[in-house]
């Protein structure tokens, strides 16, 4: 038996454990290059139309830092490879985050040991989602490659951004299972490969952003380098080597690490924790913060600070971009009014990032889920809580969690597009208001979910976040695919209005509140009455 | 005296499945009462019942004379309970979940939790993630027995404690009752545990009660294994009540009889002249594995 043996049925069990989520990221990004290049070649159909649009963006830190330097032709495949780069960022997170999640989350979920025990080789569960992460990955070049070969650009540049981006997700796919040897815990691990591709992308964006004598600091990092593929633009095949030769290298440690520490051990020794609770931790509430406080910072943090200050710093830019671009202006205002662009542009942002929220307060409601699956809620309904005192410390969290997060969104783009227009007393309280009229939206979402988990616990996560993934097709591919506008309607976030710059009505904003109250009552009343747990 | 807990006719169904079939069970104030049956037989459902988690469909149940649905908060107070497998909290140490576990029920004994701590051999500065299943059964045991609580209701405790463990749990449970008057309802399938600790038993099968009584009351429904060499082939063995297992070959005889029925077949034996006599004492281990045996259903 080699240290391999197993390693075909572990990815088998892999894929069939992933068969839903699997096939959606694979499409969504292997789509997105596709669907960005058909947009751009009807918005700006000659090579000096796009240049200018090149220039523009490129006049912008902020954007150099998630697209990096800009590409030293007009060509749409050139301009599409540097436009989508935050793709291959994200096959990388998703590397990352795949392989822990079939290695250390298993670990310590214990049913490796129970696979260990069967005949399996040391490095097969390794191995395994590595081979599937790969394969995955390699899928995913390939459609963003036949998808750019469909919109008429060069074939080798379409092979060269479509190999970039698949070995996006095997390099980090490779890190990620460095980092789950680790640590004992697979949040800290995920913690480690995430910190790990922060730091990769910062110190490619700083050499990116600064150039000159700091442009070294992009070829630092691994990030860098498939920055540095540059497709459509040079076609820089001999980097594919460099990447390739650390991707096998970093393998090599992963294994090499995995075999020398037992099944469940990491190699950073576990941190012990206080051996009596501090005062404050007496209630449901103080409980249920320790649980969410470390997703709230997150969400705080990623998406209200730094999306915040990305929305409010690209408002300008692209509003002066639209400024020049008549046609885009006749687009952007159909959709969002009759304004000025650069409303257009922040009201849109947070409708995106309001999105990115209801995803939040779905899974801080689910957490409930989690809990009473775990039988962990058990053990506190069994003392004086009752069970409305339990379900209100979660939906404290999966309620007033997503308003703070939008909250300090607005104030945070608020503030950057006023300083940058100069006239933050009036952007400010503008900007602010454009977040907080999304909230409604957002509530029902969670709010549908709390429903679910009180009236048929089994199905609350599937139902939330189908709801959620209705809500992102319905809202981004909807009036593209030219739906019915009694379908659109479905989706709470078609009857935001689109503020700053729309007209707002309060009325869907009240209807959406009250059916959410009526669905978190009913959620309620349904678990007040239901056996607990229902595993 | 009064009961602390008093269930009687308990229906419990989940879709097609009957988990409950007219369940009895009393428990004394102050007693030890143990709570045994096959695995499935019942015994979690109808503490999850008592704990007001789940709803019965049927049938009464009284705890500590107060409805364990409606009265649920105010009872949970006045108790204390171990599931037999209990899950923390990750990134939660031992010690900060007995303190929240016993804050939530109204108050954790210091002096006490400090006590079990150190008897129990348990690290409180670990994360919930980091302890073995028998550790997490220690944060769970300590959290209950630490609070200042009239009734304990333990779901097959002891599971995955090593014997010195199980030892020391032995002798908590023993203070419990003794020093403060505390009521204990042990689910267990360690017959050991339960002669040790138990002043009544309850043995339920197919969510119904099948024995119920003190340790001696059942140890008469047990049955004493006789073999037997006779001088004359015995006769009418077979017509006495209380005579099961019966194997007869010529001179040899080999039966079980029960408990109380050990005189009348002793003489029915001696009558045919016994050459020698092999007797073995009764069990509860027999019985309990009597009951355990299933049965084709009804």
């Amino acid at each position: 038996m080699s240290a391999f043996t197993g390693t075909g049925a572990l990815a088998r069990l892999i894929v069939r454990r992933d068969r839903v989520l699997l096939p959606i990221w694979m499409l969504l990004l292997g789509l997105l290059p596709l669907s960005l290049a058909s947009g751009t070649a009807q918005l700006y159909p000659t090579d000096a139309g796009r240049q200018g649009y090149i220039d523009s963006l490129a006049g912008n830190p902020m954007l150099l830092l998630f697209y990096g330097t800009k590409p030293d032709n007009a060509s749409l495949g050139a301009l599409i490879y540097w436009r989508s780069a935050t793709g291959m960022v994200i096959m990388a997170l998703i590397g990352v985050l795949f392989v822990i999640r079939h290695t250390r989350v298993e670990e310590e979920a214990g049913r490796r040991e129970l696979l260990g025990a069967t005949v399996v080789g040391r490095h097969a569960p390794v191995a395994a989602a590595l081979a599937t992460i790969s394969c995955a990955s390699v899928l995913v070049g390939a459609l963003v490659t036949l998808g750019m070969i469909s919109q008429h650009t060069p074939a080798g540049g379409a092979a060269a951004m479509g190999l970039a981006w698949a070995c996006a997700g095997i390099l980090f796919g490779a890190v990620g299972a460095a980092a789950a040897q680790l640590s004992e815990g697979a949040g800290a691990a995920r913690g480690i490969g995430v910190a790990i591709v922060g730091v990769a992308f910062g110190v490619r964006g700083a050499g990116d952003v600064a150039g000159g004598g700091l442009s070294w600091l992009s070829w630092v990092s691994p990030l860098g380098w498939i920055y540095h593929v540059r497709a459509y633009a040079g076609d820089h095949w001999w980097v594919f080597a460099v990447i390739a030769a650390a991707a096998v290298a970093v393998t090599a440690l992963a294994l090499r690490l995995s075999a020398r520490r037992d099944v469940g051990a990491g190699l950073l020794p576990p941190k012990l924790g206080p051996a009596s609770a501090g005062p404050g931790l007496a209630s449901p509430l103080a409980l249920a913060w320790r649980l969410h406080r470390g997703s709230l910072y997150g969400w705080l943090i990623g998406l209200g600070i730094v999306g915040g200050l990305l929305f409010g710093g690209v408002a300008k830019t692209s509003g002066d971009l639209l400024a020049d671009n008549e046609q885009l202006k006749q687009i952007m205002e159909r959709l969002g009014g009759a304004s000025g662009a650069g409303d257009v542009f922040i009201a849109g942002s947070l409708g995106l990032g309001a999105i990115a929220v209801a995803a939040y307060g779905i899974s801080a409601a689910l957490r409930m889920r989690t809990e009473e699956a775990a039988l962990r809620s058990e053990a506190l309904l069994a003392t004086g809580v009752s069970r409305l005192r339990w379900a209100a410390s979660h939906l404290v969290f999966a309620f007033l969690g997503p308003t703070l997060v939008m909250v300090v969104t607005g104030l945070a783009a608020g503030l950057l597009y006023g300083t940058a227009t100069g006239a933050v007393g009036r952007e400010l309280p503008r900007v602010l208001a454009g977040a907080l009229v999304q909230l409604p939206a957002i509530w029902l979402l969670a709010a549908l979910t709390v429903a679910v988990f009180g009236l048929a616990p089994r199905r609350a996560p599937a139902i939330g976040w189908a709801a959620l993934s209705l809500c992102v097709i319905l809202g981004q591919v909807g009036a593209a695919l030219q739906l019915s506008q009694a379908l659109l309607d479905v989706s709470p976030f078609t009857h935001i209005p689109h503020v700053p710059g729309g007209p707002v009505t309060a009325v869907p904003l009240v209807v959406l509140t009250a059916l959410t109250v009526a669905l978190v009552v009913a959620g309620l009343a349904g678990f007040r009455r239901r056996d607990v747990p229902i595993t | 005296m009064e009961n602390s807990i008093e269930v009687a006719g308990l229906i419990k169904r989940f879709g097609q499945t009957t988990a409950l079939d007219g369940l009895d069970l009393t428990v004394a104030q102050g007693e030890v009462h143990g709570f045994l049956g096959p695995n499935g037989a019942g015994k979690t459902t109808t503490i999850r019942i008592l704990l007001g988690l789940q709803r019965a469909d049927g049938g009464t149940a009284r705890l500590l004379g107060g409805d364990p649905w409606h009265d649920a908060v105010s009872l949970h107070r006045r108790l204390a309970y171990v599931p037999g497998d209990v899950t923390l909290w990750p990134n939660l140490s031992g010690g900060e979940v007995i303190d929240l576990l016993g804050r939530l029920r109204g108050g954790v004994n210091r002096a006490r939790r400090d006590e079990l701590l150190e008897r129990f051999d348990l690290d409180p500065r670990k994360k919930g993630r980091a302890y073995s299943k028998g550790n997490r059964q220690k944060v769970g045991l300590i959290a209950a027995l630490a609070s200042d609580v009239e009734l304990l209701l333990l779901d097959e405790p002891t599971s995955g404690l090593d014997p010195l463990m199980e030892e020391v749990f032995r002798q908590v449970v023993a203070e419990e009752t003794e020093q403060r008057g505390r009521t204990v309802l042990l689910s267990s399938h360690i017959l050991s545990e339960v002669e040790a600790l138990c002043d009544r038993v309850s043995i339920i099968r197919q969510g119904r009660t099948v024995e119920t009584g003190t340790l001696t009351q059942l140890r008469h429904l047990t049955r004493t294994s006789i073999s037997a060499e006779l001088s004359t082939p015995p006769n009418g063995l077979a017509d006495l009540a209380g005579v099961h297992d019966l194997h007869v070959r010529d001179h040899q005889v080999r039966l079980q009889v029960d408990s109380a029925q050990l005189d009348t077949v002793l003489r029915q034996l001696t009558s045919h002249g016994v050459r020698s006599l092999v007797s073995q004492p009764p069990t509860l281990e027999e019985l309990f594995l009597r009951h355990y045996e299933t049965e084709p259903s009804k």
